[in-house]
C-alpha cells in the first residue's frame, strides 16, 4: 500500500512503545546490571563468560539438542499450517455452526500447558490411557515411555491438537476480511476454485499466514512445559527439546551467568529464523 | 447483449417475508432493452443495487422471474448469464499484471493465443492501459483498477450486459468526470446493454438514455433526463432530481387556479377538485422568475447563493421556502422582490403523485 | 418504452424460496477435526470425575467410582475460585489494555511511514523470543518498586511485553487489508478522524480485533511464571494456584483435571463474546 509520510505517526505508536519498553527494557537492564556487577568483582568472569559461549556452541549435547528442536519445528509448521488452512477453508462461512465451531476450536487454546501434558501423559499411557490403549488394541506395540518413535508421535500429536486453532483461527478471520465482491468478480469471470484459492485467498491471506508461522515457529521453539509434563525430556534424551536441555543445564549451575548467556544464544537463534521467514513471506510486500 | 425482462420481480432478504415491509424490492416488472444505456438512480436503501444482483444472478429472486432474451435465467448463475459486473470497489487480482488480469476471463473460457492477446490488447487501447499492461495490477491507482474491472467485462465480446454498481465511489472527485465521459463514449463504441446503479443524479443523466428512479424498493419514474426533468412523476423525483431540487409548495386547487399561500396562481390545465388528498403545487427553480416589473408574488429574499453561471435565490412566500434560479445579470436589491412562475412547468400532486389536469 | 407497474401491495402468497442447492462436503473436514480436538477434552472431563487412584491404576472410559470430589475441592476452596476470578480479571484488564493501545500503533504502522518504522515493528515482535524464565527476577523487583506487587494491574501490565505485539502484528495485517481509499473517501466525504475511525473502520476489521482480542485474553489466560512471581495473595492466579497442586500433595490428578475443566470455560466465553467479530465479513460498507 502507498504509505505517506508522516512521523508524528509516532504519537499514535506511542502507547505501545511506552507498555512494551516499560516491561523488556527496564527488567533487560538489570539483567545486564547483574553481569555488569560480577565483572567488577572478578574479570575473569568475563573471559570466561565467552569460553562458556563457545564451550556451549562447540559441544554434542548442545548440536543433539538443537537438532531434536529443528526437526520439531520443522515437522510442527509443515502439519499445522497447512491444516489449519485448509480446515479455515472448509469451514462454514454463515450460519448457527460457526458460532459451534469457533467455540469448540478454540477449547484446546484455553487448557494451562501444563495440564495439556498431564492430560496427555495419561491419554498416551499403553495400559490406562485411550490413545495408548486403542492403538495397542490395533496391534501396533506403543509405549512412548519407552520407544523414541513413540514419544516423538504422542508429543507431534499433542502439539497438533494443541495449537492448529491458531492457525486456524487467524486463517479464518483472514478470509472471513475478504470483500465478498472478490468472489463474485471471480464468479463472473468463471474462475475455477483452484483460482479462487491461489489468486484471491491466498494472496488475502497472506499478512495473517504470516502472523500465524512466526508465531508457531517461535512458540515451538521455545516450548518448555508440555513436552516436559509429557515426557519429561524421555526416554533418555530423545525428547530432549531445546529449552529442556537448556534448563537442565541451568539448574546445574550455581550463578546467573551461564543461565544468562544460554538465554542469550537462544534469544538469537529464535531472532534470525524468525528475521528470515519474516522477511521471505513478506518480500512481496517490499517491492512495491 | 441481450434484452432483460424483469417479470413480476420481488425480493426479501429475510426467509418468511410477511408484509410490504419485509420486501426490499416490491412487485417490478420492467424491461431492458438490447444495446440501451440505463440508470438505476435513488437514494441508499432503495433497493436499487438488489435490483442489480437479481439482474446480475448474485441474488435468486423470492418471486418473479428473471429472463435474457426470453430465456428464463432465473436458475443459472451469473457465469452462465454472461454478464459483466463492475463493483463499488475496484476489484483486480492482485498477484497478476494488468495484462494477466483482462485476459483471465477469456483464459477461463479457453481462449488463447493470439486471439487473446489482440483482444487484450484492443480492450486496453480502449481504456487507455496500453501504456500499464506489464505493470503488477495492485500497483495502479483507484480509478486504473476500476478500468481494469471494467476491462475484464467488456473482454469477453459475448457478454450479455454489462452493470454497474455505484462503480465511482472510491475516485478522485477529479477524476469522476473523466471516468463517467469515457463510460458514455465506451458505450457508444461498443453497444453492449449497461445498466449503472447509483445515487448521484449527475452521474445517471449524463450516462443514459433511460433512467429509473428508485424509492424505497419501489420504480417511481423511468424516462429520459429530460422527461424526468421536465415532468416528475413525482414530488420525490422532483426533490431528487435537478440542483436544487424542484419547489413543492402546498396549494388547493380548483379548475384552473391554484392558490398558495392566499396567492392565486393560474395554471395551464383544468383541475378537478381534489379532496381528502395532500395537494401540491411544484415549480423548478428554473422556471421561477423574478419580475422585473415588480409586478408578481411578493417575496423575501433569504439568501443569495451565487453558483458560477447563476445565482440561486432563497425567497419566502409568506411562511413556504422556494429556490430561484437568478441570471447572472439579474441584480437583486434589497430583501423583497417578486417572482413570476413559468406557466407552463407548473403541476399538481396530490399526495405526492402527478394529476393529469384537462386541457 | 418501457412497462412499469409500480410497487403494489403483495398479496400473493410467496412463491416457493428458490434455493440454488450447493451441495457440499467440506463440512466433514471440520468435523473430523472438531472430534479429533474433544476426544482428549473428554478425557480431561472423564479424569476430573475419577479418584486419582482410578486414574493411574485402571482403565476405563467411564469413571468406575464417579465423584464430585475434585470439583468440591475447587469450588467450596476459597483460593481455588479466588485465583479463577483473579485470572480473569487480570486477562481481562490485559486484553483491554492490550488492544487499545495497539489500535492506533497498527493504524500508523498500517497507514503511514516514519523514522525506525520497519525496526520498531520487527522489535515488538522480539519482545516474544525470550524465555520468560530469565526476566523472573528482575520482574520482581521492577513492579515491587514501583508498589505494583501482588496486583492485578501488574499482572495486565506485565503481560504487555509479549500481548501487544501480537497484537499489534494481527490488527496491522487486517488493517492492511482495507484499502487506503476508504480512508480518502470518508475524508471527502467530511468525516473527521474520529468518526472515520470508528464508524467506518473499526467495523472493517472487525475480524482482526475478535482474534486480538482472543488471543491476548488467552495467553494471559495460560501465561504461568510472571503471574506466579508477581503475585502473592490478593491477585494470585489460577495458574498458580493449580501448580501449588502439584507440588504440596504430589501429582493430585483428579483435582488438577477438574481444575483445567473449569478453566476452559472463561476463555470459552470469552470467544463466544467475539465470534461475531471473527466471522463477521467485509460488508462493502455503505462508504
Amino acid at each position: 500500500m502507498d504509505k505517506t509520510v508522516n512521523n508524528r505517526a509516532w504519537f499514535m505508536v506511542l502507547p505501545v512503545l511506552v507498555l512494551v519498553a516499560f516491561n523488556a527494557v527496564i527488567p533487560l537492564m538489570t539483567v545486564v546490571n547483574y553481569s555488569v556487577q560480577e565483572s567488577f568483582a572478578g574479570n575473569v568472569f568475563f573471559f570466561e563468560g565467552s569460553k562458556w559461549f563457545e564451550q556451549v556452541l562447540h559441544s554434542d549435547r548442545f548440536h543433539a539438542a538443537l537438532g531434536r528442536q529443528f526437526l520439531f519445528t520443522g515437522i510442527i509448521l509443515a502439519i499445522e499450517i497447512p491444516l489449519g488452512v485448509g480446515i479455515a477453508l472448509a469451514m462454514p462461512r454463515k450460519g448457527p455452526w460457526v458460532s459451534v465451531c469457533l467455540v469448540l476450536m478454540a477449547l484446546p487454546l484455553l487448557i494451562p500447558w501444563n495440564v495439556v501434558g498431564a492430560i496427555w501423559n495419561i491419554f498416551a499411557l499403553p495400559s490406562y490411557g485411550l490413545l495408548g490403549r486403542s492403538i495397542n488394541a490395533l496391534g501396533i506395540s506403543f509405549n512412548f515411555t519407552r520407544d523414541v518413535f513413540d514419544a516423538w508421535f504422542t508429543l507431534i500429536l499433542m502439539d497438533v491438537w494443541h495449537w492448529t486453532s491458531l492457525v486456524v483461527l487467524l486463517a479464518y478471520a483472514g478470509l472471513m476480511a475478504i470483500p465478498d465482491a472478490y468472489y463474485q468478480a471471480a464468479k463472473i469471470d468463471g474462475a475455477s476454485r483452484w483460482a479462487v484459492f491461489r489468486y484471491i485467498q491466498l494472496p488475502k491471506m497472506r499478512r495473517v499466514l504470516t502472523i500465524a508461522v512466526l508465531l508457531r515457529l517461535m512458540d515451538s521453539f521455545m516450548i518448555y512445559t508440555e513436552p516436559f509434563v509429557l515426557t519429561g525430556g524421555g526416554p533418555g534424551n530423545a525428547t530432549t527439546l531445546l529449552s529442556i536441555d537448556l534448563v537442565k543445564i541451568a539448574q546445574g549451575q550455581f550463578d546467573l551467568g551461564p543461565a544468562a548467556a544460554m538465554s542469550l544464544i537462544y534469544f538469537l537463534m529464535v531472532l534470525v529464523m524468525s528475521w528470515v521467514f519474516y522477511t521471505v513471506m513478506t518480500r512481496e510486500e517490499a517491492r512495491t | 447483449m441481450a434484452r432483460i425482462d424483469l417479470a413480476d420481480i420481488a425480493h426479501a432478504y429475510g426467509p418468511k417475508p410477511q408484509s410490504e415491509a419485509d420486501y426490499a424490492l416490491k412487485r417490478i416488472d420492467l424491461t431492458f432493452k438490447q444495446g440501451g444505456a440505463y440508470a438505476l438512480l435513488g437514494p441508499s436503501g432503495c433497493g436499487k443495487t438488489t435490483m442489480l444482483n437479481l439482474m446480475s444472478g448474485l441474488l435468486v429472486p423470492t418471486e418473479g422471474s428473471v429472463l435474457f432474451d426470453g430465456i428464463d435465467v432465473t436458475e443459472q448463475t451469473s457465469e452462465q448469464r454472461n454478464i459483466a459486473q463492475v463493483f463499488q470497489f475496484p476489484v483486480v487480482y492482485d498477484t497478476m499484471t494488468v495484462y494477466e488480469n483482462l485476459a483471465f476471463p477469456l483464459r477461463n473460457r479457453r481462449v488463447d493465443g493470439a486471439v487473446l492477446d489482440a483482444r487484450v490488447r484492443q480492450i486496453a487501447d480502449m481504456l487507455d492501459l496500453t501504456r500499464a499492461l506489464e505493470q503488477k495490477a495492485r500497483r495502479l491507482t483507484a480509478d486504473a483498477k476500476q478500468k481494469i474491472s471494467l476491462g475484464r467485462g467488456l473482454v469477453r465480446s459475448d457478454v450479455s450486459a454489462m452493470l454497474f454498481d455505484e462503480p465511482l465511489t472510491v475516485i478522485d472527485p477529479q477524476l469522476k468526470w473523466q471516468l463517467r465521459s469515457q463510460l458514455k463514449t465506451l458505450h457508444r463504441q461498443v453497444g453492449n446493454t449497461m445498466i449503472y446503479v447509483t445515487h448521484d443524479q449527475t452521474e445517471a443523466l449524463t450516462f443514459a438514455d433511460t433512467v429509473i428512479v428508485m424509492y424505497d424498493g419501489r420504480v417511481v419514474q423511468v424516462g429520459t433526463p429530460e422527461e424526468l426533468f421536465e415532468r416528475p412523476n413525482h414530488t420525490f423525483v422532483g426533490y431528487f432530481i435537478g440542483s436544487p431540487g424542484m419547489n413543492v409548495l402546498p396549494a388547493n386547487v380548483e379548475g384552473r387556479t391554484a392558490t398558495v399561500a392566499g396567492h392565486p396562481i393560474s395554471l395551464p390545465r383544468v383541475y378537478e377538485r381534489l379532496a381528502n388528498a395532500r395537494v401540491e403545487l411544484g415549480v423548478r427553480p428554473e422556471f421561477v422568475k423574478i419580475a422585473t416589473d415588480g409586478k408578481g408574488l411578493p417575496v423575501r429574499i433569504s439568501r443569495v447563493d451565487d453558483v458560477g453561471r447563476f445565482k440561486i435565490a432563497r425567497v419566502r412566500l409568506v411562511n413556504h421556502t422556494l429556490n430561484v434560479m437568478v441570471g447572472e445579470d439579474v441584480q437583486l436589491s434589497g430583501d423583497s422582490a417578486a417572482i413570476e412562475f413559468d406557466p407552463s412547468h407548473l403541476h399538481i400532486y396530490a399526495d405526492g403523485e402527478l394529476v393529469e389536469g384537462r386541457a | 418504452m418501457t412497462d412499469v407497474a409500480a410497487g403494489q401491495a403483495v398479496s400473493t402468497p410467496v412463491a416457493a424460496r428458490r434455493v440454488r442447492s450447493r451441495v457440499g462436503f467440506s463440512w466433514i473436514v471440520p468435523a473430523l477435526y472438531i472430534f479429533f480436538l474433544l476426544v482428549p477434552i473428554y478425557w480431561l472431563l472423564n479424569m476430573s470425575f475419577k479418584t486419582t487412584n482410578e486414574i493411574l491404576g485402571t482403565f476405563s472410559l467411564w469413571p468406575r467410582d464417579f465423584t464430585f470430589a475434585n470439583y468440591a475441592k475447587i469450588v467450596s476452596d476459597p483460593v481455588w475460585y479466588n485465583g479463577y476470578l483473579n485470572s480473569i480479571l487480570y486477562a481481562t484488564l490485559n486484553t483491554v489494555i492490550a488492544v487499545s493501545a495497539a489500535l492506533p500503533a497498527a493504524y500508523a504502522f498500517s497507514r503511514y511511514r516514519f523514522l525506525g518504522d520497519k525496526h520498531l515493528f520487527f522489535w515488538l515482535l522480539t519482545n516474544r523470543m525470550a524465555p520468560p524464565a530469565i526476566f523472573a527476577l528482575p520482574f520482581f523487583q521492577l513492579y515491587s518498586s514501583v508498589g505494583l506487587f501482588d496486583t492485578h494491574i501488574a499482572v495486565a501490565l506485565a503481560h504487555c511485553l509479549f500481548n501487544i505485539p501480537l497484537a499489534v502484528w494481527i490488527l496491522e495485517g487486517f488493517m492492511s487489508g482495507v484499502p487506503k481509499e476508504i480512508d480518502e473517501t470518508a475524508y471527502v466525504d467530511g468525516y473527521s478522524f474520529q468518526r472515520f475511525f470508528f464508524k467506518i473502520f473499526i467495523p472493517l476489521i472487525a475480524g482482526g480485533i475478535g482474534v486480538a482480542a482472543f488471543f491476548c485474553f488467552m495467553f494471559s489466560w495460560v501465561e504461568l511464571l510472571l503471574a506466579k512471581t508477581l503475585t502473592s495473595v490478593a491477585a494470585r492466579p489460577i495458574a498458580s494456584v493449580m501448580t501449588r497442586t502439584i507440588s504440596i500433595s504430589g501429582y493430585e490428578l483428579g483435582v488438577l483435571a477438574a481444575a483445567g475443566a473449569l478453566t476452559i470455560i472463561p476463555g470459552a466465553i470469552v470467544i463466544y463474546f467475539v465470534r461475531n467479530y471473527i466471522a463477521k465479513g467485509f460488508a462493502l460498507g455503505r462508504v
